[in-house]
């Protein structure tokens, strides 16, 4: 894959970032808080780190895989996706609309390329990877599996049977990623359900883990993912606390949850879309 | 009782059907390479000890945590693999509702869950691990195919069947020893409905363990000069209807038996069938709503309503509203 500069990178999250603000408006509804959050990470992914075939097939043999996990955020994925070429960028005018193949969360039922399940109910995607993962092992196919979780979703009890499973069982070719922006639906999570201190659990079930300080700075969100690539096949699993601002990139937006599951209206959208260059042109 | 009978399909052993599903995954293990298994701390309950220890590279033990176990399995799906889970019928199906829900049967993943311990006939563990809910829960997800056969032999061949039929399965099982009355190299088809005995005054549409109660059942009417057509359906869903429909329209009666609530069970996709097509008298043997309680498997089908002379009564009474 030709590598692009940092700076190219940021202005195709310029353009995910409108895509992402135009989905939701133009359905009025959706999650763009996490999916504003998120978006570096997931430039980060398809357009600099993940060795994948746009040309998609289900089993992905000699590709890297990602499985979104909490996939509400699906507006960035969708945006991604399509950036990247699974999909001509027009069919994200489509996004939660009837007969379309960008549902609310993502699905395979209507065959959109690049989604392996289906997610939504949270705290299922990290069990799939491993599972994604143990089975490339099985396949003595060495490439990566990625996931991407959110950190209310921490709270799901499935997360941590699976987090207790993927060192028993020694899936070092996986990096799980957790976007740690301190919201969830009803408030902060330290008032929700405190998730207390995420590095030290983790690393107590036998992860390595390594921390992201600025998961919207797309330089570090990179070298963190090269350094989670380099902590690979030593036995154990990685997961990477990506800390994002929910939001990020619209100033009205950014580090509450009052965006989780809200649309913007056309003055918001309008005010939005202005802190927000159009680099790709627009769907 | 049964050996003064002259019961159309006789036994001379008994097995568990459990015990038809792990040699039929050892069988299986050594034909498809693909075929790998998973299991939730119940490797002895399940009798997939055999194929762990021939393929240890292809079984993972996951402990107790059944929704982690349905999660992987789906994962497992991608790179071609055909996971097959192994825990209780109860474990296998509520416990794990939401995850088989959106992991496996939305994203039609081809996954086998195979689920042990199976309704009443569990015995002394209890109500708790009971389950007779599980074939409603299953039948309602859109993708879900389900089978619960009868007896040792048709639980092995249905364990072959499934893993050349790609998507979700769940199949279901039991504990207790049970006569082997179905024959070992039978051929299993999914979906399509066994005819075991021609009649003309009643069809007798039964499933799992009730298929053997159903064959003494019609050995006991006809001593009483009623001929019963027995049908054991083994695939719960996609049901056979052409078959359901040429028996009933030739009989003019129905009767199921199952050991599960009645409530979302076979006899209702039965009803919905002919009220559908040719609405015609049934009766239902199974649980009326209730939990079951420990107990020896044989009393325990007796109390609840659900051995062969129940179903002689039900059989009555839907010939006589005919």
């Amino acid at each position: 894959m030709e590598k692009h500069s940092t700076e190219k990178l940021q202005a195709i999250c310029s353009q995910v970032r409108r895509d992402i603000l135009r989905m939701v408006h133009s359905c009025q509804s959706g999650h763009p808080g996490a999916s504003l959050g998120c978006t570096e990470f997931f430039v980060a992914l398809y357009f600099d780190q993940l060795k994948h075939n746009k040309d998609f097939n289900m089993d992905g043999t000699g590709e890297d895989l990602f499985f979104l996990s909490n996939g509400h955020i699906s507006p960035v994925w969708y945006s991604v996706l399509a950036r990247s070429g699974y999909f001509g960028t027009g069919e994200l005018a489509t996004f939660r609309k009837i007969n379309s193949r960008l549902q609310g969360h993502p699905a395979t039922e209507e065959g959109l390329p690049g989604i392996r399940v289906a997610s939504g109910s949270l705290g299922q995607g990290l069990s799939v990877a491993i599972g994604a993962a143990l089975s490339k092992k099985m396949n003595g196919d060495n490439r990566t599996v990625y996931a991407l979780m959110g950190d209310g979703e921490q709270q799901e009890g499935q997360i941590w049977e699976a987090a207790m499973c993927a060192p028993h069982h020694k899936v070092d070719n996986l990096i799980a990623s957790i976007d740690v922006n301190g919201q969830q639906i009803d408030g902060p999570t330290h008032e929700i359900m405190n998730l207390l201190d995420l590095k030290a659990k983790w690393e107590a079930f036998g992860w390595e883990v390594i921390v992201t300080e600025n998961g919207n700075d797309i330089s570090q969100v990179i070298q963190s993912l090269e350094k989670a690539k380099s902590l690979l096949g030593k036995g154990k699993p990685v997961l990477n606390l990506l800390h994002t601002d929910m939001g990020y990139g619209v100033d009205f937006m950014v580090g509450t949850h009052k965006w989780h599951g809200v649309a913007p209206n056309d003055e918001q959208l309008e005010k939005a879309l202005a802190q927000l260059e159009e680099t790709l042109g627009d769907y | 009782m049964e050996k003064t009978l002259d019961t159309k399909y006789t036994y001379t052993e008994k097995k568990d059907t459990r015990s038809g599903f792990g040699d039929g995954f050892l069988e299986l293990g050594r034909k498809n390479e693909n075929v790998v298994g998973l299991c939730a701390d119940l490797i002895g309950s399940l009798k997939m000890g055999a194929f762990q220890k021939e393929f240890p590279d292809r079984f993972f033990q996951v402990g107790i945590s059944e929704a982690n176990m349905m999660g992987l399995a789906a994962g497992m799906t991608i790179g071609g693999k055909i996971p097959f889970t192994g825990t209780f019928a109860n474990f296998s199906t509520g416990r794990v509702y939401d995850q088989i829900r959106q992991s496996i049967a939305y994203s039609e993943k081809n996954v086998k869950i195979c689920a042990s311990h199976a309704g009443l006939t569990l015995g002394e563990d209890g109500a708790t691990h009971q389950i007779l809910e599980d074939m409603g829960m299953m039948k309602m997800l859109p993708n879900m195919t389900v089978i619960n056969p009868c007896d040792y032999n048709q639980t092995k061949a249905a364990t072959l069947a499934i893993a050349d039929y790609e998507g979700p399965v769940y199949l279901r099982f039991g504990r207790p020893s049970w006569p082997i009355f179905t024959p070992a190299d039978q051929k299993f088809e999914i979906g399509k409905a066994w005819k075991m005995i021609e009649g003309k005054d009643v069809s007798l549409f039964a499933t799992g363990h009730l298929v053997w109660e159903a064959v003494v059942a019609e050995a006991m009417l006809r001593e009483e000069g009623i001929s019963v057509e027995l049908i054991n359906i083994h695939t719960i869903k996609p049901l056979d209807t052409e078959a359901v429909l040429a028996s009933v329209a030739k009989t003019g009666c129905a009767v199921t038996a199952e050991e599960h609530q009645l409530n979302g069970g076979l006899g209702d996709s039965i009803a919905q069938t002919l009220i559908r097509n040719n609405p015609a008298p049934q009766e239902f043997v199974g649980v009326d709503d209730s939990f079951g309680e420990s107990g020896k498997p044989v009393d325990l089908l007796e109390k609840y309503g659900l051995n062969a002379a129940n179903i002689v009564k039900a059989v009555k009474k839907a010939i006589s509203r005919k």
